[in-house]
């Protein structure tokens, strides 16, 4: 930290973006300076687990450049923030894993669209973030650096921050960063920012580019933002957003100005609550959160509408038929040919032998069945029960949505997760399909496509974050965010969890 | 221009112990797509780079690369699917075909299973002239080509060469519509000779851009017929592929011994397995590579990370509307215009180098004469040496001014030859070698007479000879030449011999 840093820049780190950003365009602080509050506060927080690989040089270097970008009054409103990436995205010489042991050691030559964006907009990286490999968990717990930890804690267990972005954000919770990138494949943006009290969007699916970012699940697959707030949110989205000749499912689409649209104001909207996702036995904390992110949107002035999404029951098995199903083609390239992991092999071991090994050794056990789980549906006399019944399914979810937008509904409002925060190892261990419960609410946007928005909204009994999402037509994201914006006014959620680590 | 009609052939019989069978043939044509780039990364395709320097990140299949279309590829599979009369399907899409295997680095080959780009089409298959076989084409897709692997440069290691991956094949499946080795031999060199033409494929076979699966059953006479009349196969044979081929010879040689090696299965009481066999040059035998029923299990789904194909019928118009003269209509138009023999227009249109060369020969010419010194003279001289037609010594300026002096009698044939032979070793202008080799045809009609006159003169019983037989006034024709050095047109001899004789 530089000797004549002040007192308030010592504490940047827990700034907002939009916050940032002015201070650096006024001279009230410089790049280097928020950068080491944040490069301290990582440093202090490794009991979170939550940064897997640090990157102080790069960052000191990239804060000095945009200084000079900032002291020459050219500056994009990410010059200088300093920000996390998840461990899916290729950065440029840095290790890139996808928090798999199968690519250890992998430092790719080239950065994903996303983080070149950034760079090239002058943000600073400050290394990446923990995630469960490939991004196939809701718990972080399948990352081969272990789990990160939920910077909010009650009593003497350590919470999960979610999956698979979990690291991304207890990070951004935790004040390491100003804001991180995550991934969103079932939930894994919107899942973790509700358990960890922050702001995360999973844009339409095209919207941000999946070039340089390891695939899970392609047709499902979608990065996004996560903040502190909606605004940060909107901000951080505009600068990965964009038309990318090198990803063939980008869209050819202007990226609009989502901090401008930011205008508090959705009167007269019509903001549909799906009766499907009334579930039985869902928590009378979550019911209430719900009944009050409804009454804070009516008394905005928007119209609260009952709508059914009626295959919304079929969402969750279409999604675990799809997804693996595309991960067990996607996941076939770590094969120990060319980088990464390769398994040592006995005298007389073969090619098969060598495949059988390394990726015995380097897939995690979750990656392992969702591997076998995708060979088995796309497999010869499976196909047409499992993967096209599924693709059915998925067309016959996404024309529900279709339906409820064109009968006038503006965005639809549902729970985050079915519950909050829980503790690190207490799922999932005996039944599988326990963890892949909490992405219930979330995996319907991913099968549709459309954008969506985790927003925090207030703590449950026990003293967690509870979130509520917000789901917008598709493209829509500055509306969407607009909804967001007035939801988290009226929520008006400051908690931050107390320092423990 | 000329409505060629052809008679089908008859269908290859082999005599079995006990009785004859017939064959039934199909192929899957694998031809790489000429274009620069590959399929779906900027890479170049440049055949004969230092192993692995035309690699892109997506083809080494780095985490998170994904696929983009390279437009011209799928140009190229349209011009291809319109020059085989084919249906272009607007919308096609891209599958996933899974194995793993090292010179994969995806661990799937993007093809196109259930969309194809090309659907039906056909080819005709010239046997002899007026004898062609109609050969159905069932689709062409766009595809992968896989990358090398090299098992035998070390005793313990494998190495790898992905200088391949990735670049565009087309794979073009026929019908089981071939009959016999020579109608199969005759078909890919028909197929390689329209892709020439259009540009599509260099149909290099040696370098493999041009490589052929070929499924042969056998069948007792008259089942094929039924088959025809049904489509359906179960009146044909059980089929093995023979794999990867990719030599003319051996494509018939190995439909030869496989037809003859299930042949001696089936007399013997057996069954043919369906499998993939490899052919082995060596021995001339195939081998089984694997049984069909212990292959892999593809897992074929759509590639999720391109969207579906849809092109404009507009550009498909506008590729339609730039499309070469294709074999068939070259060779029909050569007989119609230069009235060419069946056989001296295949020679000259086999490819567009040659066809192209004869046709500025030619051109306000004598057709026929033009295509006897391009086919026995030129293609005769380049043979011998081994030059094609693109390193011709001779041009077809120069050929055609050889012609023009032979045509107006300046020269005549025997001076025309030597013409040739200075033009081929010291190249020039044909006028000036002839003027400075003073070779020019006598055609003052007064020194022949005078020639002709004397010979009469000191040959009385000659003349007399020729008067009974006129066939004898050809020693006066001969006599006349020799007298004047060979310069003399024949032709202007031979009417003065006649007038003289009183024949």
């Amino acid at each position: 930290m530089s000797a004549d840093m002040s007192g308030a820049a010592s504490r940047a780190n827990g700034w907002t973006v939009a916050e940032a950003r002015d201070a650096l365009r006024k001279g009230e602080v410089t790049a280097v300076d928020l950068t080491m509050a944040c490069l301290t506060a990582i440093d202090a927080g490794d009991g979170l687990n939550a940064f897997v690989h640090k990157t102080p040089e790069l960052a000191l270097e990239q804060a000095r450049a945009a200084d000079a970008r900032l002291a020459g009054g050219d500056a994009p409103a990410m010059c200088g923030i300093p920000v996390g990436v998840k461990d899916l995205f290729a950065v440029k010489g840095v290790p890139t894993q996808a928090g798999s042991n199968i690519l250890r050691g992998f430092r790719p030559e080239y950065d994903s669209t996303v983080t070149a964006k950034l760079w090239g907009a002058g943000a600073v990286c400050l290394g990446k973030l923990n995630m469960d490999e490939f991004a196939m968990g809701s718990s972080n717990e399948s990352s081969c650096y272990g789990p990160a930890v939920n910077p909010w804690k009650v009593d003497d267990r350590q919470l999960t921050p979610g999956g698979s972005s979990g690291g991304s954000a207890a990070a951004v919770a935790a004040d390491l960063c100003l804001a991180a990138l995550g991934t969103d494949t079932g939930g894994s943006i919107r899942q973790p920012a509700a358990f960890c009290g922050i702001t995360g969007i999973k844009p339409t699916y095209g919207r941000v580019s999946r070039w340089g970012i390891v695939a899970y699940a392609s047709s499902l697959d979608q990065a996004g933002p996560m903040t502190r707030t909606v605004r940060d949110a909107a901000i951080v989205l505009e600068a990965m957003a964009g038309h990318d000749p090198k990803d063939s499912t980008s869209a050819e689409l202007a990226v609009p100005d989502f901090e401008a649209a930011l205008t508090g104001d959705i009167r007269g909207k019509k903001i549909g609550i799906p009766r499907e996702y009334r579930l039985d036995g869902m928590p009378t904390e979550i019911a209430a959160l719900w009944d009050r992110g409804m009454d804070m949107m009516r008394d905005a002035g928007a119209e609260i509408v009952d709508i059914s999404l009626p295959h919304t029951k079929y969402a969750l098995p279409t999604y675990y038929v799809i997804a693996p199903a595309e991960a067990s083609s996607n996941l076939a390239r770590y094969d120990g040919v060319r980088y990464g992991h390769r398994a040592k092999l006995a005298q007389g071991d073969g090619i098969t032998e060598m495949y059988e090994k390394t990726r015995a050794e380097g897939f995690g056990p979750e990656v392992q069945r969702r591997i076998m789980a995708g060979t088995y549906v796309l497999s010869a006399g499976f196909y047409d029960a499992y993967y096209n019944r599924a693709r059915k399914v998925r067309a016959l979810i996404k024309r529900d949505f279709e339906l409820a937008f064109a009968a006038g509904i503006d965005a639809i409002l549902a729970p985050a997760t079915p519950s909050s925060a829980f503790g690190l190892g207490e799922q999932g261990g005996a039944d599988p399909v326990e963890m892949y419960l909490n992405d219930v609410f979330t995996v319907t946007l991913n099968l549709a496509g459309l954008p969506g928005v985790a927003v925090p909204v207030g703590l449950d009994a026990k003293g967690l974050p509870l979130g509520l999402q917000l789901i917008g037509r598709p493209w829509e994201e500055a509306d969407l965010l607009n909804h967001a914006y007035v939801l988290e006014r009226a929520a008006g959620f400051v908690a931050k969890p107390g320092k423990w680590w | 221009m000329l409505d060629l009609t052809y008679t089908a052939p008859t269908p290859k019989v082999i005599a079995g112990a006990k009785h004859d069978w017939e064959l039934v043939i199909g192929m899957e044509i694998h031809a790489q797509v000429s274009s620069n780039a590959k399929l779906f990364s900027g890479a170049s395709t440049t055949f004969g780079a230092e192993p692995n320097a035309n690699v892109a990140f997506v083809d080494a299949a780095m985490p998170g690369m994904l696929p983009v279309i390279n437009d011209f590829c799928v140009e190229q599979a349209v011009r291809t699917g319109l020059g085989l009369k084919a249906q272009i399907n607007l919308f096609s899409a891209f599958d996933r075909k899974n194995y793993f295997y090292p010179d994969l680095p995806q661990g799937y080959q993007i093809s196109q299973l259930y969309h194809p780009i090309v659907g039906e089409g056909e080819v005709l298959v010239e046997l002899s002239p007026g004898v062609a076989r109609l050969v159905r084409i069932e689709r062409i897709h766009l595809e992968q080509d896989a990358g090398k692997s090299i098992h035998d440069m070390d005793p313990a290691m494998s190495f790898v060469d992905l200088n391949r991956t990735g670049v565009a094949l087309m794979e073009i499946v026929s019908r089981p519509d071939i009959r016999g080795p020579e109608e199969a031999a005759a078909y890919v060199a028909k197929l390689r000779q329209i892709l020439r033409y259009l540009g599509t494929c260099d149909g290099n076979m040696q370098n493999g851009n041009l490589r052929a699966d070929v499924n042969v059953s056998v069948c007792r006479p008259g089942q094929y017929e039924k088959y025809q009349e049904t489509q359906d196969f179960s009146h044909l044979g059980t089929r093995c592929e023979i794999k990867n081929m990719n030599s003319m010879r051996f494509i018939q040689l190995a439909i030869d011994y496989e037809a003859r090696r299930q042949i001696a299965i089936l007399e013997d009481g057996g069954k043919v397995d369906q499998e993939t066999r490899l052919y082995d040059p060596d021995k001339n035998e195939t081998r089984s590579m694997r049984s069909k029923e212990e292959a892999f299990d593809y897992r074929y789904f759509p590639d999720p990370d391109l969207l579906p194909l849809e092109i404009e019928q507009a550009w498909v118009d506008d590729i339609a509307a730039r499309m070469p003269e294709l074999p068939d209509a070259k060779k029909a138009r050569f007989m119609g215009a230069f009235g060419l023999t069946d056989y001296d227009a295949s020679v000259l249109t086999a490819d567009l180098e040659s066809a192209g060369f004869f046709e500025s020969v030619a051109q306000g010419r004598d057709g026929k004469t033009a295509a006897n010194w391009v086919i026995n003279e030129l293609f005769g001289r380049l043979n011998k040496v081994g030059l094609s037609i693109a390193d011709s010594p001779v041009s077809a300026a120069q050929l055609g001014g050889m012609l023009d002096l032979l045509a107006s009698g300046e020269i005549t044939g025997k001076m025309a030859k030597d013409l040739f032979e200075i033009l081929w070793t010291e190249g020039g202008d044909p006028a000036e070698h002839a003027a400075k080799h003073g070779m020019k045809a006598v055609t003052d009609t007064a020194e022949i007479e005078r020639a002709l006159d004397a010979l009469i003169a000191a040959n009385p019983e000659q003349v007399e000879k020729a008067r009974v037989n006129a066939k004898l006034a050809g020693w006066f024709t001969g006599q006349v030449l020799k007298a004047t050095g060979g310069k003399a047109n024949p032709a202007v001899v031979n009417a003065m011999v006649a007038q003289k004789l009183g024949l």
